[in-house]
Parts: C-alpha cells; structure tokens; sequence
C-alpha cells in the first residue's frame, strides 16, 4: 500500500501554467524528496497529490485507484505541513486523537493510538498541554503524531522543518528518517534544502518551472546530472561552470566541475590567484581566480594554508569533469 | 518605540480625553439624572444638575401604565433571536469568503455593505406589505427575520476579517485529517474564531436592542420591543420629559449592564486584526 502513479498531471492558476504535464511513479515504501528553488511547484505538486487542489488536467492514481477527484480526506493520504497545523485549541493528545475521532473511533482505542503514538514520539509528557506551550521541534513532533495515528497509506511532508533551527533540523531530519525506516511506509518530502534531499531522499525528483528535470537516487543525481539545472543544483558548493575556450577543448559548450573535485596540484593546468579562503578546518573553500576561465570554488581536504592573493595551480580529477551541450543537456562520456 | 513625554503634557491630554469622554457621556448622564426629576423640575429652564428633588415617581407611574417585562421581553427575544439566526447564516458564507474566495468575492462583500447604505425607510412599503401580507406584523418571528435580514451584513462582514486571520493551513489540516466540511467548521473553525464571534454576537445584540426604525414601524403592542417602549412616552403624551426619561433609562439599563461587562471582550474583538 502506498504507491502513487502521476500521469501527465498539470496546474494552472488563473491561465498561469505551474505545473506543466508531471509524469511519475513513486513505489511502495519509497522516500522521494520534490526539490526544486522556490516558485518550481513542489509545494502545489504535494497538495495535488494531497487532493488540497484539483488537477487542471491528468491523473494521479493511488494504490491503483483513480483518486483524481477523490476529496483530501478520501485518499488515505497523512499531511505534516510547514506550519505544523496544529489545532491551537486543542491539547496534544486531542489534536493526536482528531483523524481518529473523525473516523468514529471509540474512546479506548483511540486513547490507545494516542498514547502509542505518544510514546514513539516522546511526547507522553507533553499529552495535556497546548500547542502554544511547546517548542518548535515538539510541535513538529505533535503534527508527526497526528499523521501517524491514522496509519496512512502515504505520508505528506511540505517543508516540514524549514520553521526549525538549524540543529533541530538536522536532529528532526534524523527522527524522520527513523521513522521511515521502522513505519516502512511511502513518504514524499517538499524541500528547498537539497542537503535534506541527499540525505533522507530513496529517489530525488529535480523540479524547475512547474517540470521534472531529473529523477533518480542522490548519487545518480550527484555523479551524473543530466543537465546545467540538476548539475548547478545538487553539490554545496555548487558545481563551477566554465565557458568558451577551456570548454570547446574538452568539446562541450559548458564545462562543469564540483569543487571537491578540484586539486591543488604544483603542476597543475588551471594557474590562478587565492581570491577567498575559508578556513573550516575539515575543509577549506578557496576562491580562486583562473587565468583564462574565471573564478573557481575549490574544496580541498583539511587545512591548505593559503590566503588572499597567494599563488596556486589546480588539476581537475581525472573522469569528474561533466561536460554539456549549448542547450544545457549533459554530453554523454 | 518610547517616547518620552513630559507630566504636564500628559496632565493636557488626560484632561481632554476626560472632557470628550463626558462630552459623549453627557446626554445619558443628563436622562438618568432627569428621570429621578419632578416633571416640573425636568422643564425648569435654569435646571440644577444634582440639587433638585430626588423622586422614584416617575419610576412608578411608568410601571404603573405600561408591561416593562413585556417589552423586556420581546427586546431579548428578537435582539438575541435575530443574532444567532445571523450567525448561523454568517459563519458558513464567511467561511467561504474567506477561505475558498472567488474573483468576486471582494465585490460581494462590498455589494453586502452597500445594502447599509441605503435608508431604510426606502424599502419600508415592500417590507411592510410583505409582513402584514404574510401575517407577520408585530409579531416577534417577523422582527427577528426583518432585524437578521437588516445586520446580516455587518456580521459577515465582522467573521469574514476575524477568518481572515485563521491560517488556512488549519482548515486544510483538518481536511486531510477527515473532517467533514460541517465537522470542520463546528470542531476546528468555529471555536478558534470563538474571540470574534462573540464579540459580533454582543455587537449585534446591542444594535438589534437599539434598532427603532423597524421595531417601531412594524410593532402594535403584542411584539413592541423597549424602542416601543421608549416611543410611547414622547408625542402622544405630550412633554413628559422625566417619564420619558424614566423610560429610557429602564430600556437602556440591561443593555448598557451587558457592555458594561464584556467591554474587554468587545474592545480586543473590535480591534481584533488591526495590528500584526
């Protein structure tokens, strides 16, 4: 249970086209991250899965159902929004309690679920407060409790933790992943943060401008991005892009080289000048000005002791370099 | 930011607060004080602000001529009959203002408004036929339709910016969580929203308590309201200011105790949304 079959769904608000025919099969118990910068339609992407929004035209299918025109509530679908959500007039065990009282569950199993869910989320403490006495992460938690009481056949998460700290969230990223792994269920995550997407993603779905540029497990995405879009998006730093001279030599329009895929080597072919150096002792980021090519972002390993206006030769790593064609596409090796 | 404001400034402006504060108080202040008056003492051209006679005469004669509990009455039922029949009209059309609005909603709302614009006494004749037409001159089910129909447009109005304020987020929550549309209004919306809706609902009795046009245009004797009440001291009695008075107070009374009580709740509902 759990699979979710997109075909050639679009959307458009008022003639604006934001998702532009979105063809995608998400497997049972996958974890597929939507990432994308904002404004690509990830967001509106979920909430048609959701049911949130009716799709302008195509379908989506779940568990082999036509759920096109099924209401949100109907799809078997649990939903952890960015905001959380929560029922501010409710207590956290009410709000954990609410799909299950809107499903007319007796009390007794719903205090049960509750309290199971409770236990698995460590908030048995917490049981009889309000959303408005509880931390960011707690009530994050709460909005998770609620979702998983229902047993759904898929989880919905819209940017669940970009409200949270940045320590919180890499902890949260964690739990959720936790809870993938113990529930075994489909989850789809909405991100902007494409360090959530490599860690926590099964299959990563690149979106830009309402379309699909990329479907595949991080590493896919990571080694071999199939254009400039996917290449510039995933990796932090960013890939360097280099055009002109440098590129037609290796036969492409575009060039591009992931800055830990730089090495500062004596004999180096790209002769430059250190323009930035940070230095975070398990990596160092250098800036660096290359005579016929431009700037270039390089990761070096460890503490490189160089600064501002020194010297240096690089060598890209042999087989790292992607090479791309003037419509952007990636050129085959 | 703080701003540093010298004693004497403030001693300025606390005394000018104070007088259009009594300025506004004064007429009130002058009835309740001239209902405890002689008739004679309530038309002396030189009256005395507090040294005059007290007397409770007026008080009685009033009782004594007219059913103040009667009118009580009929001002309770059709004052709070009207606001939840508003209210029950209100809440859904306001939910879907705010939360599912169309191109039009906008021009919907404005449209509601402008019915407020309008005399009253300009749709007076239909409005008239059609009660006696449909039997319900001076009586309370009558009022109650007529005064719904009359504020209808202030309370939607009212929960449509109180909604506004509601994320819709909760709602959509809801929705995945298996709410029924009824079920997420009553559980979810309604008692999030219970701030605004009630200070509408004491808006709304206060101003259905105070309407005379309708009351007093469409009442005899068996459904007249206070307003009825007040009316039938003036005029026809000729220049019986301290029982007119007496009269007035007795109908203001209850009402003016209700705001009395729940100004705090009508203040923060009013100013409700005004500052993010």
């Amino acid at each position: 249970m759990g699979e979710i079959v997109l075909s050639q769904v679009k959307k458009s608000f008022g003639g604006i086209s934001i998702i532009q025919g979105i063809d995608l099969a998400i497997e049972n118990g996958e974890f597929v991250v939507f990432v994308g910068p904002s404004g690509c339609g990830k967001s509106t992407l979920l909430r048609l899965i959701a049911g949130l929004e009716d799709t302008t035209s195509g379908t989506i299918a779940i568990d082999g159902r036509d759920a096109t025109r099924l209401p949100p509530a109907r799809r078997g679908l649990a939903m952890v929004f960015q905001s959380y959500a929560l029922y501010p007039h409710m207590t956290v065990g009410k709000n954990i309690a609410f799909p299950l009282r809107m499903a007319g569950m007796p009390k007794e199993e719903q205090d049960r679920k509750v309290e199971a869910a409770a236990k698995v989320l460590n908030l048995t403490p917490y049981l009889d407060r309000r959303p408005s006495q509880l931390s960011g992460g707690q009530r994050q938690r709460v909005a998770i409790g609620r979702a998983i009481v229902r047993e759904p056949s898929a989880f919905l998460f819209d940017e669940p933790l970009s409200n949270l700290d940045a320590a919180l969230r890499v902890s949260m990223r964690q739990e959720i992943s936790e809870l993938h792994q113990s529930l075994k269920t489909t989850m789809v995550y909405v991100t902007h943060d494409q360090v959530e997407a490599m860690t926590m993603a099964d299959k990563i779905v690149v979106l830009n401008a309402g379309r699909i540029e990329q479907v595949g497990s991080p590493l896919e995405l990571y080694k071999t991005p199939a254009n400039l879009f996917v290449a510039g998006f995933i990796g932090s730093p960013k890939m360097n892009f280099i055009d002109g001279a440098e590129a037609a030599r290796h036969a492409a329009h575009t060039l591009g080289v992931r800055p830990e895929h730089i090495d500062i080597a004596a004999d180096g072919p790209w002769k430059g000048v250190v323009g930035i150096s940070e230095h975070l002792g398990s990596d160092t980021f250098l800036k660096v000005q290359v005579e016929g090519i431009g700037p270039l972002t390089v990761r070096a390993g460890g503490e490189v002791r160089l600064h501002h206006g020194d010297p240096v030769s690089l060598a890209p790593q042999a087989g790292k370099l992607h090479r791309f064609d003037a419509a952007g596409k990636a050129i085959a090796a | 930011m703080a701003r540093e404001v010298s004693t004497s400034r403030k001693a300025v402006v606390t005394a000018i607060a104070w007088g259009i504060g009594l300025l506004i108080f004064f007429p009130i202040l002058w009835t309740v004080l001239t209902s405890f008056k002689t008739e004679g003492e309530a038309i002396n051209p030189h009256p005395s602000f507090l040294f005059f006679d007290w007397t409770l005469e007026n008080y009685h004669t009033v009782n004594e001529r007219s059913d103040y509990l009667g009118h009580f009455w009929n001002s309770v039922v059709i004052a709070l009959g009207s606001t939840l029949l508003g209210l029950l009209i209100a809440i859904p059309a306001a939910w879907s203002m705010a939360f599912v609005p169309g191109k039009r909603t906008k021009d919907l709302l404005m449209w509601m408004l402008s019915t407020k614009m309008m005399p009253a006494v300009g749709v007076l004749v239909p409005i008239y036929l059609l009660a006696r037409d449909t039997g319900l001159l001076d009586s309370k089910t009558g009022l109650v339709i007529v005064l719904t129909l009359v504020n209808l447009p202030i309370i939607v109005w009212m929960l449509y910016t109180y909604f506004k304020e509601i994320p819709g987020e909760i709602l959509e929550a809801a929705r995945m969580d298996g709410a029924s549309l009824g079920s997420e209004i009553l559980y979810v919306l309604t008692p999030m929203a219970v701030p605004g809706i009630a200070s509408t609902l004491l808006l709304n009795v206060i101003l259905a308590w105070n309407e005379s046009f309708w009351t007093l245009n469409l009442t005899a004797a068996n459904a007249a309201p206070l307003t009825a009440f007040i009316a039938s001291y003036s005029s026809p009695e000729g220049l019986f200011y301290a029982k007119l008075s007496a009269a007035s107070t007795m109908a203001i009374a209850p009402i003016l105790i209700l705001g009395w009580f729940s100004q705090k709740q009508l203040v923060r509902g009013l100013t409700f949304g005004a500052v993010k």
